[in-house]
């Protein structure tokens, strides 16, 4: 390990600042990221949790760097093993960073496979691009099936020659994975990778991510909705809503004791939790419309006027648990 | 409206509705429009040939008749022509491919293969034909390009009825116990009648290409009837010469066929019936 | 059958009898036979009035097809359904469905099962029109008071379809079939898709409802911790048939057959404490319904088969007052020492 390894040793894997991103639509801009911040340290899993729209998977995108067409990043870093990946070229994204030092499992694996090739096929050309250090097809061939085997997948030589139609739903995210850590990564990004599973198949298939982290050495940023999966799975979990980060924080800590009004109403909704079932009143606000300061306020129960004028920051509270609330504001203020 | 206010940045499709808004009112107003409405049949032989002047902005034909008036009374027919094919066509297809794509089996089956018998027939040689037994006319024409062209909406329906008929809001209605009939027209046809809308357009502005062809062929409009077609073919003989006598009446035709056809590309990017808004 | 399968002496209103399903397996023209897939083998249950059933198991285990066969929508292949006593099966399709008029489906998509040409008002008119209900006026004042009913107003009227979020979809389609004032819902998977603030809100209006309107509930879902939430009794089905079926509180304390075992420990929990005695991290895929294994066809997978599991499908037995379960070795299993 040389010098500058060792002395990063302790920096997080990978570190979100500040990320603005915006889209332009025909109704106007959109802000869909707004001062979003995350960090994941080397050998954890992330659980970034949110519901549908507020930004959890744009956030993905931008870090593998494929946001839309329409999309700007308008401010923050992006940074990997302490390189900005925002101010990386397209060229070297492409070629240095995903696929071979981020891995990416996608939510339908139904999708990410195309019908008419054999796995093989599809398979194979990864390890040519990503892995230039295996010489001979051979080389190639032997690592994949190797893969194949640690993901449980039977037979891995015969299966190279089958087709994609020719595996269950829950195979196919097998391959995927397989694909993910194919170049051998250091951080993979799952994005809801088993929400199209049935319950016995996404037990199985998350007790398989989490040892391969642990056997790759891998960190692992895992997109979901589900409150469950990531108390299953997550060492560490980002809360956002509507396009902020509103919390973060050790799994355990934040889902006994939640300190964002928004994360403790989310909690309350799910059916483990609830007592009466009532849900967040409100809606969630249009990114085309985002309400000034703190997005929550206007479905806040401890909305209070400040939080309209200004955005709170995400401050430590106790440890490594960060809140962006005027609440955790004022307790830090009042503690000397 | 969000549907106005997308067609209006569809440049070539307005160009389109324009023209198409032109050729129907002009066809609505012809014998008030036309500087001389009786040269429809009159003719004046003393007059004949003359080249485009101020009393007669597109000339004269060979038979002394103003240009300018015989193109003006000619869109009647043209419109007449393909509003009937069209429309027939439609009565004709568009129940058919209803009823072909909700159903199954030998009904589905045998309705369809009928349906390719028909599309594999060529409209011009059904025409000619149908002209030999009837005798060329108008009619004649009209039947030939009904019967080659109700096919294609019967293949159109029947596709977007297939498909519908497999999609989830069906299958609700028909849970809430909705009958065939009902499921059939009131909610099969208006969801798959966007594309019938875009074809019917462009349809139209091909029949109106495809009756000129006939008129040319003398198997459709007879003299002295003022039919765009029918001028082109009588005009021939006199060229070079008399380069109006066919330019002008050729123009009518490659106006209002394009118009059609930009109208009928534009509606199809705006007949998705997510762009209804309530609001 | 026994008597296990009933809740507690009520009245039942919706019993099913032996269902069976073949899905299928045609002559195509100048084709190959396709032989039928067994969906539903063998299905008894009875559904007691102001009662909610859970009908749980995983994808294609055939728990959707059972409650399109009792909504008459589907034909049973073999077996009986009553209604209120009476048999309202064996005959076709359009004669099933209208001597069901008291019961009522609402779909997993909303959004998909509503027509997207028409405006809410107009499909919610739609539905009283063909079971010809009330005239225009009657109709629309009964629009608005559903309307209510379900959380939304009477401007969603103009609405369409594209217009509306997940959640105000579900009130459409919840609204839609209680216009038609049935007496049983089946409720197909109905918060599927819906973030968890919506779900909190859905199903608390499903439970108003039922209150209100005095319903009866079959719930079809996959989500354990919903049934759990809101069923009084549930089904655990695999592979068309019923594994196991009783009280609520007490499958899910206590489940008997390996399968729900299994089904439970697998299912991601917010509570802690779910770690299930005895149950076994299943691996691979269930056996495609086509090529069934002989016997309990759970046994090529659990950890409590022995060889006799391959010589019978074992049927229901009581295994409490209203409990139940299809498991030969349900006893031995109890007393499997737990090792958490």
């Amino acid at each position: 390990m040389s010098e500058v390894q060792k002395a990063n040793a302790d920096e997080p894997l990978l570190e979100v600042r500040n990320l603005r991103l915006s889209v332009r639509t025909d109704e106007g801009k959109a802000q869909i990221l707004d001062h979003v911040a995350l960090t994941l340290p080397r050998g954890r899993i992330l659980g970034v949790v949110g519901e549908s729209g507020c930004g959890k998977s744009t956030l993905a995108r931008a870090i593998l760097g494929i946001v839309p067409k329409a999309a700007t990043v308008e401010s923050g870093e992006i940074r990997l093993e302490g390189r900005n990946l925002l101010a990386l070229s397209d060229r070297t994204m492409t070629r240095e960073i995903r696929g071979r030092r981020i891995g990416f499992i996608p939510q339908d694996p139904y999708l990410a496979l195309n019908p008419v090739f054999k796995i093989g096929a599809q398979l194979l050309p990864l390890l040519t691009w990503h892995a230039p250090e295996l010489k001979t097809a051979a080389d190639r061939r032997a690592r994949l099936t190797n893969l194949l085997r640690r993901v449980q997948i039977p037979e891995p030589e015969a299966v190279l020659e089958r087709y994609p139609h020719q595996f269950s739903g829950g195979q196919r995210q097998r391959l995927m994975i397989a694909a993910a850590l194919a170049a051998n990564p250091s951080l993979v990004i799952a994005d809801e990778p088993t929400t199209a599973l049935d319950v016995t198949t996404q037990k199985q298939i998350l007790g398989l991510l989490k040892e391969l982290t642990v056997e790759f050495n891998l960190s692992m940023l895992f997109v979901t909705h589900d409150f469950g999966v990531v108390a299953e799975l997550c060492d560490e979990i980002t809360v956002m809503y509507a396009g902020q980060t509103v919390e973060a924080g050790q799994t355990a800590k934040v889902l006994t004791a939640p300190q964002h009004p928004y994360t403790t109403a989310l909690l309350a909704c799910h059916p483990d939790r609830s007592d009466a079932l009532t849900g967040i009143p409100g809606l969630v606000p249009s990114p085309l419309q985002a309400p000034p300061g703190c997005r929550f306020a206007p479905r806040c129960g401890a909305v209070a006027d400040v939080c309209s004028r200004r955005s709170p920051k995400l401050v430590g509270i106790a440890g490594d648990h960060f809140v962006s609330c005027r609440l955790a504001d004022e307790t830090r203020s009042a503690t000397p | 409206m969000l549907v106005l206010k997308k067609f209006a940045k569809d440049k070539p499709a307005v160009l389109g509705a324009f023209i198409v808004l032109i050729v129907v009112v002009v066809a609505i107003f012809a014998p008030l429009l036309a500087p001389y409405p009786g040269d429809a049949a009159a003719s004046h032989l003393l007059l004949r040939l003359k080249p485009p002047s101020a009393a007669h902005p597109f000339g004269t034909d060979n038979l002394g008749r103003d240009i300018l008036s015989r193109v003006i009374l000619g869109s009647r027919g043209a419109l007449a022509i393909a509003l009937l094919v069209v429309g027939t066509a439609m009565l004709i297809g568009v129940p058919l491919g209803l009823i072909a794509g909700y159903s199954r089996g030998w009904l589905s089956e045998t309705n369809m293969r009928i349906t390719d018998v028909f599309l594999a027939v060529p409209q011009l040689i059904l025409a000619l034909a149908i002209a030999q037994l009837m005798g060329p006319s108008l009619q004649s024409a009209m039947l030939a390009l009904t019967l080659t062209y109700w096919p294609f909406f019967t293949r159109i329906v029947y596709a977007e009825a297939r498909r519908l008929s497999a999609s989830l809001f069906i299958d609700a209605l028909q849970c809430i116990g909705a009958g065939t009939t009902r499921i059939l027209f009131l909610h099969v046809l208006p969801n798959c009648i966007s594309p019938v809308i875009v074809r019917a357009t462009i349809g139209m502005g091909f029949t109106i290409l495809v009756a000129a062809v006939l008129g040319f062929l003398g198997m459709g409009a007879t003299p002295p009837d003022p039919d765009w077609g029918l001028a082109i073919s009588e005009s021939r003989q006199y060229l070079p010469e008399a380069w109006w006598f066919s330019t002008f009446p050729g123009l009518a035709i490659f106006l209002t066929v394009l118009g059609f056809n930009l109208l009928g590309d534009g509606l199809r990017d705006i007949v998705d019936p997510r762009l209804r808004r309530s609001r | 059958m026994t008597t296990g399968a009933r809740a507690g002496g009520t009245a039942s209103i919706l019993e099913a009898r032996d269902l069976e399903v073949l899905l299928g397996g045609r002559q195509r023209f100048l084709g190959t036979a396709v032989p039928p897939v067994r969906a539903v083998a063998g299905v008894s249950l009875t559904l007691a009035a102001g009662e909610t059933l859970g009908l749980v198991g995983e994808s294609g285990c055939g728990k959707t097809t059972l409650g399109r066969v009792l909504l008459g929508i589907q034909r049973e292949s073999a077996g009986e359904v009553l209604l209120d006593g009476r048999i309202v099966s064996g005959m076709d399709r359009a004669d099933a469905r209208k001597s069901r008029n008291a019961i009522q489906y609402v779909h997993q998509d909303a959004g998909a099962a509503l027509d997207p040409w028409w405006s809410i008002g107009g499909i919610l008119d739609e539905g009283l029109r063909v079971h010809g209900l009330g005239d225009a006026v009657a109709r629309h004042e009964r629009i608005d008071r559903m309307l209510g009913a379900v959380g939304l107003d009477a401007s969603f009227r103009l609405r369409y379809v594209h217009e509306l979020s997940g959640g105000q979809l579900r009130r459409v389609a919840l609204a839609r079939i209680l216009l038609l004032e049935p007496r049983i819902v089946i409720l197909d998977e109905p918060t599927s898709g819906l973030d968890l603030s919506v779900q909190a809100t859905v199903l608390r209006l499903i439970q108003d409802l039922k209150a209100r309107l005095g319903l009866t509930y079959l719930l079809i879902s996959h989500d354990l911790s919903v049934v759990q939430r809101i069923c009084d009794r549930v089904a655990i089905m695999y592979l068309g048939r019923i594994v196991e079926i009783g009280p609520a509180a007490q499958v899910f304390a206590a489940p008997r057959h390996p399968y729900t075992r299994t089904l439970l420990a697998a299912a991601p929990r917010l509570v802690p404490g779910h770690e299930m005695p005895g149950a076994n991290l299943i691996i691979g895929d269930p056996p495609s319904a086509r090529h069934l294994p002989p016997g309990c066809a759970f046994h090529p997978r659990c950890a409590f088969g022995e060889s006799k599991c391959t010589e019978a499908v074992p049927r229901l037995e009581a295994a409490g007052a209203v409990h139940e379960v299809a498991c030969r070795r349900w006893r031995a299993i109890d007393v499997v020492p737990v090792s958490i």
